[in-house]
């Protein structure tokens, strides 16, 4: 018995195994709702017997075969499905046949392509982002309706329609449960790779002493974005995000003061971020950089954190590269944010009047309207310049913009300092 | 949430180092740990006997070099990682292949654990 509290044992087991249960169960039955219902079948039964007989040594194997007895015996009620009967029974006789180790090396590849197979199926195309969002979070993370609810702020029923909704979709389309092949796989990866991404700064976002369930995210995705990675070895994405998640999330414990203030990334005290999380990383950007071909969004990106991540201080940061690599950024992912953060590169690189030149360019950027980063660091370059009448008014209007109350302070603060004399910092 | 997995072998310092079956064997767990996404680090520590002791008593510092005689419980190695609860990584541990041995379970402290003085010490470290 791993545990002193069986229920509590039991719910840590389905954490490491539902995804892999859902996803065997999805292949067969080819449909990811009844998938998850036969999986959390399977979970009662252990809530049922495990307190008196203990967690089997093996305890993924024992709900496996409990999900496809039950299964079966739905199949033998169903007319509707009778072809799938026979196939299974025999798929079940197999696997039972098999034990242990063999089993296990059997299946691992299978398991894997499973795995990944409903990582494509949760991401489909034919679902919203948030739908997207929330079913992996479900069926790959093992969280409850309850818990995604309260990590995104949303009401629970909302949650549970959204996944009902996104469920029936993909049964009524009949999507076909596989890993996508060739070019299809490059085109459906980035919409796997961005909600694993929409996970972590979910989390990310959220300032200190909230809910607990938020920056769980960022460890949630950072694990999705690791299996990920173990499952598309040759997918130089995959290891980009990686990459990208490993190295912002080495900055958690630095990015907010005491007082919940967020704290500049040139500000952070570097002894706080990470070391383990940024060496994870950097050996993560270096298998995207080994792969053929140029790196994506999240690759550059990466590349960009790293150059971060490598200075020991702010000082020494290589912004010229770091402009370079936004130069970059601005050809594989083109937008306007991206040749925003480009001004910012160039100004630190090779002073305010370069990013100044780029930031009246991009200034009447429609995408752009409202965005509180615009005048925010239109008002750095100025205030760079000794401008600083000018420097004051950008930061008081990208603070009537934020949304984020610490940022306006932030912001604020920033403008009272502009009028005090100019920054030459 | 971070865990750190202490391996405590039951065996000799003449047996220390594992044989190829239970290099291949951990060489899976590690690897299943790795694929689930949880794994941060890990090592293996070579005898305690090639190790020394710092030891402080009072203030006063003695380092003694290995081997000890009344060693008992020894480190072999270690798994630092991330699991959503005590209970993930016990269910982790005991999925250890091991024969005779003991896994200590402990998690790592962060921030957030601490009340505001020891955090603010930490600043100003």
């Amino acid at each position: 018995m791993p545990s002193s509290d069986p229920r509590r044992a039991i719910e840590a087991v389905w954490r490491i195994e539902s995804a892999r249960l859902v996803a065997g169960l999805a292949r067969m039955v080819r449909d990811v709702g009844l998938a998850e219902d036969l999986a959390q079948d399977a979970l009662v039964a252990a809530l049922e017997s495990w307190p008196r007989s203990g967690v089997p040594d093996n305890p993924g194997a024992w709900l496996m075969a409990t999900a496809k007895n039950r299964a079966i015996d739905l199949m033998r009620r169903g007319a509707r499905l009778e072809r799938k009967q026979e196939e299974l029974a025999r798929e079940v006789g197999i696997r039972l046949a098999l034990d242990g180790a063999e089993l296990e090396a059997a299946l691992d590849d299978e398991v894997g392509d499973e795995l990944l197979g409903l990582m494509f199926v949760c991401c489909h195309p034919l679902l919203s982002r948030q739908a997207r969002v929330a079913l992996t979070l479900r069926l790959l993370g093992g969280l409850s309706t309850a818990e995604i609810a309260r990590a995104f702020l949303v009401a629970e029923p909302t949650i549970a329609q959204r996944l009902v909704r996104a469920k029936r979709t993909l049964r009524d389309a009949r999507v076909p449960f596989e890993v996508p092949r060739g070019d299809e796989l490059a085109a459906r990866l980035p919409a796997v790779l961005e909600a694993i991404y929409l996970v972590f700064n979910e989390g990310y976002a959220a300032s200190a002493g909230e809910d607990w369930i938020r920056p769980a995210l960022c460890e949630e995705a950072l694990r999705l974005g690791r299996i990920l990675a173990a499952l598309a070895p040759a997918e130089p994405e995959a290891h980009g995000l990686i990459a990208l998640l490993e190295i912002q999330a080495s900055r958690a414990a630095a990015r907010l003061a005491p007082d919940g203030q967020p704290v500049l990334l040139l500000d952070q005290d570097r002894n706080r971020w990470d070391p383990l999380l940024i060496g994870r990383g950097l050996a993560a950007l270096k298998r995207a950089e080994a792969l053929p071909g140029p790196l994506g969004p999240y690759g550059v990106q990466a590349a960009i954190a790293a150059c971060h991540a490598r200075a020991r201080e702010a000082a020494e940061t290589d912004w010229v590269r770091i402009a370079a690599l936004y130069d970059a950024l601005a050809q594989v992912a083109p937008s306007p944010v991206v040749e925003l953060n480009r001004a910012v590169a160039l100004t630190m690189a090779f002073g305010p009047e370069a990013g100044l030149e780029l930031l009246d360019r991009i200034a009447a950027e429609p995408a752009l309207a409202g965005y509180h980063l615009l005048p925010s660091v239109r008002g750095d370059a100025l205030a760079r310049l000794g401008r600083g009448a000018e420097a004051a008014a950008e930061f008081r209007r990208a603070a009537e913009l934020t949304a984020n109350a610490r940022e306006r302070e932030l912001l604020l603060r920033r403008a009272t300092e502009c009028d005090r004399g100019p920054d030459l910092g | 949430m971070r865990f750190m997995m202490f391996m405590y072998p039951e065996i000799t310092e003449a047996d220390w180092n594992p044989s190829a079956e239970d290099v291949a064997a951990m060489g899976r767990y590690n690897e299943e740990l790795r694929k689930a996404g949880l794994l941060l680090s890990l090592d293996g520590l070579h005898p305690p006997g090639e190790g020394a002791r710092v030891k402080f008593s009072g203030g006063e510092v003695t380092v003694t070099d290995g081997p000890f005689a009344e060693a008992k419980e020894v480190v072999g190695g270690y798994w630092l990682i991330q699991a959503r609860s005590k209970e993930e990584a016990v269910e982790w541990a005991s999925r250890c292949p091991g024969q005779d041995c003991t896994i200590e379970v402990r998690r790592v402290f962060e921030m957030e654990d601490f009340p505001p003085d020891v955090r603010a010490a930490a600043e100003q470290a």
